[in-house]
């Protein structure tokens, strides 16, 4: 196995050794909390000489996307990470590098959205990018940020893929913490992530005109041609951690489980609150309940097959929104019911939103997600409509 | 006088200088822009100027629209558009990526052209943000605002670069509105005082003088900016014959001075020592033929304050 050392870093810095590994040509990024540190610790390592980039200090995050956009259609290993009213701002650039097929590296240390202004941790800003067309995967720890944002490069960049690819970590949670990790030696992710050359560069000696506009005799063929290219990057992601356990010994999967395997019942999360899930999990079977974890590692393009293998035996599925979609409840709990739909009629899904705004999310609150679950799905079985529940709200 | 040129000199620069002029079409004809279409022309000349050794990044907007059907392109350079409002901030990521890439040694060490083209929408509304952004970090790039006074492409809306009086549709002309309250914004001022090296005024009426300044502009290390007065039959309500004559008439009266900045040194390029009145400017063009004498008077009064302060930045008399 792989030669590296035990270190100490914060989820900021890890993503930032990541990126330098990768030997990135450009990086372009606008300051927002809590992605700061990834983007002082970039500008640290260029300034002292240790990578080799250009660092655009643009002036919005709409602009930092809208560079990655020309850097990578110019040839250039690129990344940008930002966070909440971040993302949103440059919402709209996001479906550039996806619909032309543009592999930009970026972080997302996730964030709640204005108003009121928050700058704590949820899936507010997740959600908004469900439809973007990007790969997207979940870090629950810095190790896994780190070897995250490595396997994002190897991903995007295939021939295969280009496709944009983002690793969501929570903020704070993630961005500010020290952790103990497995940091590799510079030469083995350098191997890891080879060189690569886009095919259509933007270059005089070879002139193509990129952005031409699809009037509705060719829009819908465009698009089809993405999103079956898109569902074809699944393979690939497989192939890449594949490799990377067998270079790295960590493995990663596009569902995650954790003691499911005689678990009646299961709980539901994505990111960092997965770790304390673990450990509500370990409690909750010390008072005698068959319960397991399941986690969303991959986002997009959706786990179908692996997530309803996942929860083939359960009877009761209990899934956590970091996020609301107003009107609607919790939009995790909907797009697993949509995954679910004609697939099991027998199993009870119970969404609750919790963690929202910063809002911690106890071992405690696990337990009466689980216990009042099971109370919900007898309501259901009694034909009762049941709302989503948000939980530790003062009222 | 000092810029003016005989008759006798001008039959020779009519004779010559076009001669000089590459006959490559960088912007192939069979586009799909309206006929008697300034910016058109202005992208013709522009590309002449700029040559093979290019990278266009375009706004959306007409210039867009009409030379990139899919499957079809006018451009015989690279070219890549995404959208409207972020031309310099995707430029700014090709100068990068090429000076990233140069200095890694993962490609040929070359200096290419980088180059925007962008509506008077693109530049002075929505996309002045991320232009201002470029022009103070000081890529190595050419900005072109082609400036036909609205949002044309969308159907004639007013932008802040529609001047003073003109009719469009979101400023229309009724009971209580002239059509445009509002004075056209300066652009190439606003570049002047990013203190960049090079910034000019250009129209395709002076095709010679805006291919120089383009190549001016290109040749400069660092931001450079020309804002190209682009005549719009269609939105002007203009006969499409009369386009050149239009930009003419604009530089003679004043409304649009054509000029350079180098390096903050102001430079007449046509001086006009006694102005025509703006009336034959705004004469064949329907957008103001709601305007009062009043009105005129007060459009005059603007023109020549503002043609007299240029001037005095100039050092003419």
């Amino acid at each position: 196995m792989t030669q590296g050392k035990i270190v100490g870093l914060e989820g900021s810095f890890a993503i930032a050794e990541a990126v330098r590994m990768a030997n990135t040509d450009v990086i372009s990024a606008y300051p927002i909390t809590p992605q700061t540190h990834i983007v002082e610790r970039l500008a640290e390592m260029i300034a002292d000489g240790e990578l080799n980039a250009e660092f655009i200090c643009v002036e919005s995050e709409h602009s930092a996307m809208s560079a990655c956009v020309g850097a990578s259609a110019a040839g250039a290993r690129v990344f940008t990470c930002s966070a909440g009213q971040g993302l949103e701002l440059m919402h709209e650039v996001l479906y550039i590098p996806s619909s032309m097929r543009l592999p930009v590296v970026a972080v997302a240390a996730n964030r709640a959205l204005s108003g009121p202004l928050s700058v704590w941790c949820d899936h507010s800003d997740v959600m908004a990018l469900r439809d973007i067309g990007w790969i997207q995967m979940f870090a629950e720890n810095n190790q896994q940020a780190f070897d995250l944002t490595v396997c994002a490069y190897k991903i995007a960049e295939d021939k295969d893929v280009l496709f944009p690819t983002m690793v969501h970590i929570d903020g704070f949670y993630l961005s500010h913490v020290i952790e103990d990790m497995m940091l590799p030696d510079d030469e083995v992710v350098a191997d890891f992530i080879p060189e690569y050359e886009y095919p259509f560069v933007l270059d005089p000696e070879k002139p193509v005109s990129m952005g031409c506009y699809g009037p509705p005799f060719i829009y819908p063929e465009a698009k089809k041609a993405q999103e079956v290219a898109f569902e074809s990057t699944k393979s690939k992601i497989l192939e890449t951690w594949k490799e990377f356990e067998d270079t790295f010994g960590r493995h990663y999967a596009p569902v995650e489980t954790y003691k499911m395997e005689d678990a009646s019942i299961a709980l539901l999360t994505m990111g960092s609150i997965s770790e304390t899930a673990m450990l509500a999990v370990d409690e909750l079977r010390a008072e005698g309940q068959d319960v397991g974890l399941i986690r969303l590692r991959l986002w997009r393009p959706f786990p179908f097959t692996e997530f309803r293998d996942a929860v083939k035996d359960v009877e009761l599925l209990v899934v956590l929104d970091r996020a609301i979609s107003f009107g609607m409840g919790g939009p995790v709990c909907s797009e697993v019911k949509s995954a679910l739909y004609d697939k099991r009629e027998d199993l009870k899904i119970v969404g609750f939103i919790a963690g929202i705004g910063g809002r911690d999310i106890t071992i405690e609150d696990f337990k009466y997600m689980i216990n009042r679950a099971a109370e919900k799905a007898k309501a259901v079985e009694r034909g009762e409509d049941i709302a989503t529940e948000m939980i530790g709200v003062r009222e | 006088m000092e810029g003016e040129i005989s008759e006798m000199e001008r039959e020779e620069e009519d004779l010559f200088v076009p001669r000089l002029i590459t006959t490559e079409e960088n912007f192939a004809p069979g586009h799909r822009a309206c006929i008697g279409c300034g910016e058109a022309l202005a992208v013709r000349h522009v590309c002449k100027a700029l040559g093979k050794n290019v990278i266009i990044v375009n706004a959306t907007g007409c210039i867009e629209i009409f030379s990139s059907l899919f499957p079809q392109t006018s451009w015989q350079v690279p070219w890549i558009h995404t959208l409207f409002e972020n031309v310099a901030a995707v430029m700014s990521g090709i100068e990068s990526a090429y000076k990233a890439r140069i200095r890694k040694g993962k490609i040929e060490d070359r200096r290419v052209k980088f180059v925007g083209f962008g509506g008077d929408g693109a530049t002075a509304d929505i996309g002045l943000q991320p232009l201002s952004g470029a022009m103070e970090r000081g890529h190595d790039f050419l900005y072109c605002c082609f400036d036909n006074e609205a949002y044309m492409n969308t159907g004639i809306q007013r932008s802040s670069s529609t001047p003073y009086g003109a009719w469009t549709t979101t400023a229309p002309v009724g009971k209580k509105s002239i059509g445009q309250m509002t004075w056209k914004k300066n652009l190439p001022e606003i570049a002047v005082a990013h203190r960049i090296p090079y910034v000019a005024t250009a129209c395709p009426s002076y095709p010679f003088d805006l291919m120089d300044k383009v190549k001016r502009g290109v040749e400069m290390t660092g931001p450079a900016y020309v804002h190209i007065l682009s005549v719009c039959p269609t939105g002007w309500r203009s006969s499409p014959e009369q386009t050149i004559e239009i930009g003419r008439l604009a530089v003679e009266t004043g409304v649009f001075p054509l000029y350079e900045v180098i390096n903050g040194e102001y430079r007449l390029s046509v001086d006009v020592p006694r102005l025509k009145p703006v009336k034959e400017y705004m004469k064949d063009q329907r957008r103001f033929r709601h305007l009062t004498d009043d009105v005129i008077a007060e459009i005059q009064a603007r023109v020549e304050t503002e043609y007299a302060k240029l001037k005095e930045k100039a050092g003419v008399k």
